[in-house]
């Protein structure tokens, strides 16, 4: 059985412009794994409550947790995922997890990178205090905390 | 036992994706000594383990048979391989396996994809240096002594002429194998690979989002589940209201799922209710609105409050004596002091960052499954089961896992996907929301301990009376079952490595009302908890520093035998010739890591260091917790000192990562761990309730050290995980003279107290 939805939402996804028909309150993480198959970013805990922070994103260029994020906070936004945080996988973050071996099994780490994507772009220079604080949001499970608070200042000063 | 098979002519080339013109290897060894207490699930022996392939344009692929949940396997034992070969690292290409008893035993649990094929890895690299080595003999028409294979090429070491191991590739694969006598392995100063610090294949992928998951998956037609089960266990739904589900855009179906999961149910599925839809979100909401009458089955009175009391109670009476010397009674009776202390620790679950989560398509009579599995063979054996086809009918593509820490092990929630998918005949992707995996995982056992010690007037302690009662893993196979497994009471129970005259260990029965699994490090959670604490208990009795009290009561350096005892001991399944319990190796890591932590150096107020060792899955690891506490009683966890006693380490990198790791596991779990049942039925849901270190409580000092061994390589998944708990615990007395007996910690210093 299917019911009329509501008219498109339009966004824009990594600098493109999509044009998606779902349900208004459907959490844009959704949209972005299942309608668009950007699957990058993560699910870990849904629900209307943010929990993990596997699913971060940038809305307008500020950090924003997608599951909890309907469809249409969305509209005519700029959604930013972990594919198109870098044209080539090379923001400071990226090269500065590469050069700390941050990931373990790698599921949490587009919303670990993209949330500290955010906490560098407000603030350059964060101090361990600021980045506990900034990151205290996006679960690991597999303990790659201190590789984390290692790998941001690194990047920090790359960027 | 290895045989190495030249296999260039055979299917497998297929596998590979590779073309004619290439050499293949495959190995064959005996799929023994597997721990567990699964169902059996090793092939048959002799069945082919690992592939290697070099094709012309000299790319050397090798298979991963074993599954990646960030305990870097998938690329650790290609190192072996290529190091042993003389491959180019950088022209390697990894594949990994499907599920297949070609491969043995690809069960990735047990600390035991290095223990186990560490040989057999070396032995088939090795082997394809020799043939490529021989190929560009006699294509020279010179010795083959006087020919070196030296990063993918082979040397005419007196002419320096040289063939790649591409152009080599045709011709050796017409040649026979050498026989294993005559492969000589590298010597400890020959590695290129083993031993260094190497990034993980994966890790481009990780950083940019391109890693495959299980829910990653993409499939022509695909459809989403969710599935909802009966909030007590070998419950099922008796009436629903499929009409409100299929209200909500986007949900297509709602389906029965029977199953006989459940204690006593093995790997299958609880059974339940899914509902199909176009898009995740659309099949939670869904099921949101089925409201579900259930039959709530044998188990929904279980309560954790009431069971703690007959664990209790059961741990204050004698039980059955599983190990013994001396007489411990008598030597109760005449010590000095007697030291008496009960320890508690809940239910755990193991909550990887991805939920359980498969993707199943049925046709033609068969079913291909793709799925973030510990337990490739399983899934494909539970999968046939469940929809009554043969297993090879069944094919398992083993995904990235987004941790497993033993979860993954049981295939339940893939039986799931092939069920919905062959009731909906289009492909199905079944994810279980962070609540399911919460409140329907198999749980660690919880556990009721009790420990006396009998010191003489000089605070030696001369008598040790341990008691463990917890519901067995057995019983989530066999639900009659009360009394722990050998194996279980091996998992640092009648293993305690203690120059102690009278000792004995007693385990009481203990019935499970919810499914009862390994999680990290198993049964050494709460034995190493009760254990480490317990001897800081006695050197505070004793009056003496907790790391040379420690070492005392571990004393001289000594293999042990527990056989000579009559005890029954599996060694985590492995032959404890050729890995003793050796307690110099288990002294030294307590002195390298308390020389990290600079033990015995003086702290500020409220400020102390905690110590334990515990040797888990055949490998020997110190923590020394620095710790402060708070004037309301809270730790901050500063910093965490660990030694690490594995044998052979191959990536020495993923080797300290899996201890930083396991230090913020064991944290969560002492911390905040702690999964309750009420009317049957879980009481937490996610991480709100059942919360987990986060950053704010990372330690800022965080130091692995790792012993130089030539011994035999021992796994690192799960040994950095039961000294952590009482290595904190104990800086917490330390700092405060608070001593915690039950965990979680947070939870009795009344931060979440209720």
């Amino acid at each position: 059985m299917q019911v009329v939805r509501d008219a498109m939402i339009e966004l824009t996804v990594n600098g493109r412009v999509q044009r998606v028909d779902v349900d208004p309150q459907m959490p844009l993480l959704w949209v972005l794994r299942d309608v668009l198959n950007l699957t990058g970013t993560k699910y870990g805990c849904g629900g209307g409550v943010s929990l993990c922070g596997a699913c971060t994103i940038h809305l307008s260029g500020r950090v924003r947790k997608s599951g909890t994020t309907p469809i249409s906070a969305s509209a005519d936004k700029e959604v930013t995922t972990i594919e198109g945080l870098s044209p080539d996988g090379e923001h400071p973050l990226q090269r500065a997890w590469q050069e700390f071996n941050v990931p373990q099994c790698g599921y949490c780490q587009s919303g670990q990178i993209m949330a500290a994507a955010a906490l560098l772009a407000r603030n350059p220079n964060p101090t361990d205090d600021e980045i506990d604080e900034a990151m205290a949001g996006n679960i690991c499970r597999c303990g790659t905390y201190t590789r984390i608070r290692a790998a941001i200042p690194r990047a920090a000063k790359e960027a | 036992m290895i045989r190495v098979e030249n296999v260039s002519r055979r299917s497998f080339l297929k596998v590979m994706g590779m073309g004619t013109g290439a050499l293949v290897l495959g190995c064959r060894i005996d799929a023994e000594g597997a721990v567990g207490t699964a169902r059996a699930m090793a092939g048959p022996a002799f069945e082919p383990n690992a592939f290697i392939a070099v094709s012309p344009d000299g790319t050397v692929t090798i298979v991963a048979h074993r599954s990646e949940m960030g305990q870097g396997s998938r690329t650790g034992l290609p190192m072996v391989v290529a190091d042993e070969m003389e491959a180019d690292w950088d022209r390697v290409v990894i594949v990994q396996a499907d599920g297949d008893g070609r491969y043995g035993s690809q069960n990735t649990d047990g600390s035991r994809s290095m223990r186990q094929f560490y040989q057999p890895m070396r032995e088939v690299g090795a082997t394809a240096r020799h043939m490529l080595v021989a190929a560009a003999a006699t294509s020279w028409g010179v010795d083959a002594s006087e020919c070196e294979a030296r990063l993918h090429e082979v040397i005419h070491k007196p002419t320096e002429r040289s063939l790649g191991f591409g152009e080599l590739a045709a011709d050796a694969a017409t040649l026979p194998v050498p026989s294993p006598e005559s492969v000589e392995l590298k010597s400890r100063d020959q590695f290129r690979y083993i031993g260094s610090e190497t990034s993980v294949v994966d890790l481009p992928d990780f950083v940019t989002g391109r890693g495959i998951y299980g829910a990653d998956v993409r499939l022509p037609d695909m459809v989403f589940a969710a599935i909802a089960h009966c909030p007590s266990v070998n419950g099922r739904a008796i009436g629903y209201d499929a009409d409100a589900a299929l209200a909500v855009p986007g949900v297509q179906q709602v389906v029965d799922v029977p199953g006989d999961g459940g204690v006593g149910g093995g790997f299958q599925t609880l059974g339940g209710v899914a509902v199909v839809a176009d898009t995740t979100w659309a099949a939670f909401q869904g099921r949101e609105r089925l409201a579900i009458q259930w039959e709530p089955g044998p188990h929904a009175a279980y309560d954790s409050a009431t069971y703690r009391q007959r664990l209790e109670a059961a741990a204050e009476a004698p039980a059955h004596v599983v190990r013994e010397s001396g007489d411990v009674d008598s030597a109760l009776r005449s010590a000095d002091r007697v030291v008496r202390a009960s320890y508690y620790v809940p239910h755990l679950a193991q909550a990887p960052m991805e939920p359980p989560c498969a993707t199943a398509r049925f046709e033609g009579g068969r079913c291909e499954v793709w799925a973030p599995t510990q337990n490739p063979m399983g899934a494909r054996d539970e999968v046939a089961r469940a929809l009554g086809i043969g297993p090879d009918d069944v094919t398992v593509h083993v995904t990235l896992l987004g941790g497993g820490f033993g979860r993954k092990s049981k295939p339940d929630y893939v039986v799931e996907a092939a069920l919905v998918a062959r009731h909906v005949g289009v492909p199905v992707q079944l994810v279980w929301a962070r609540e399911d995996d919460i409140r329907f995982g198999y749980f660690h056992a919880v556990s009721a301990q009790q420990l006396e010690g009998g010191l003489d007037r000089e605070g030696n302690c001369v008598a040790w009376l341990h008691r463990s009662v917890f519901p067995t893993i057995i019983a989530t196979f066999n639900a009659s079952a009360r009394r722990a497994s050998p194996n279980e009471l091996g998992l640092g129970l009648i293993d305690v490595p203690f120059a102690v005259p009278n000792l004995r260990v007693e385990n009481g029965d203990a019935e499970a009302h919810v499914r009862i699994g390994w999680m990290r490090s198993v049964s050494n959670i709460h034995h190493g908890f009760a254990v480490g604490s317990f001897v800081d208990e006695l050197a505070a009795a004793a009056g003496r520093d907790a790391k040379t009290y420690l070492l005392d009561m571990i004393g001289p350096g000594r293999t042990i035998d527990l056989a000579a005892d009559g005890v029954e001991y599996t060694n985590y399944g492995e032959p404890i010739d050729q890995y003793p319990l050796d307690t110099a190796r288990l002294r030294n890591v307590i002195e390298v890591a308390a020389e990290a932590a600079d033990w015995g150096s003086p702290r500020p107020d409220g400020r102390a260091l905690g110590i334990a060792a515990h040797r888990t899955f055949l490998t020997y690891v110190a923590v020394v917790a620095d710790v402060s506490v708070d004037d309301e009683g809270l730790p901050t966890v500063h910093g965490v000192y660990s030694a690490l006693d594995c044998g052979v380490v191959v990536n020495r990198d993923r080797v300290r990562a899996q201890i930083e790791g396991a230090v913020i596991y064991g944290m969560s779990l002492a911390l905040h761990g702690r999964i309750t049942a009420r009317e049957g039925a879980i009481e937490q849901s996610n991480f709100h309730d059942y919360p987990v270190v986060r950053m704010p409580e990372a330690p800022r000092t965080m130091e692995v050290r790792l012993i130089d061994s030539d011994a035999l390589p021992t796994g690192v998944g799960e040994p950095g995980v039961p000294a952590v708990a009482p290595a904190i615990t104990n800086a917490i007395y330390a700092a405060s003279g608070k001593r915690i007996r039950e965990l979680p910690i947070l939870d009795l210093g009344g931060a979440r107290r209720g």
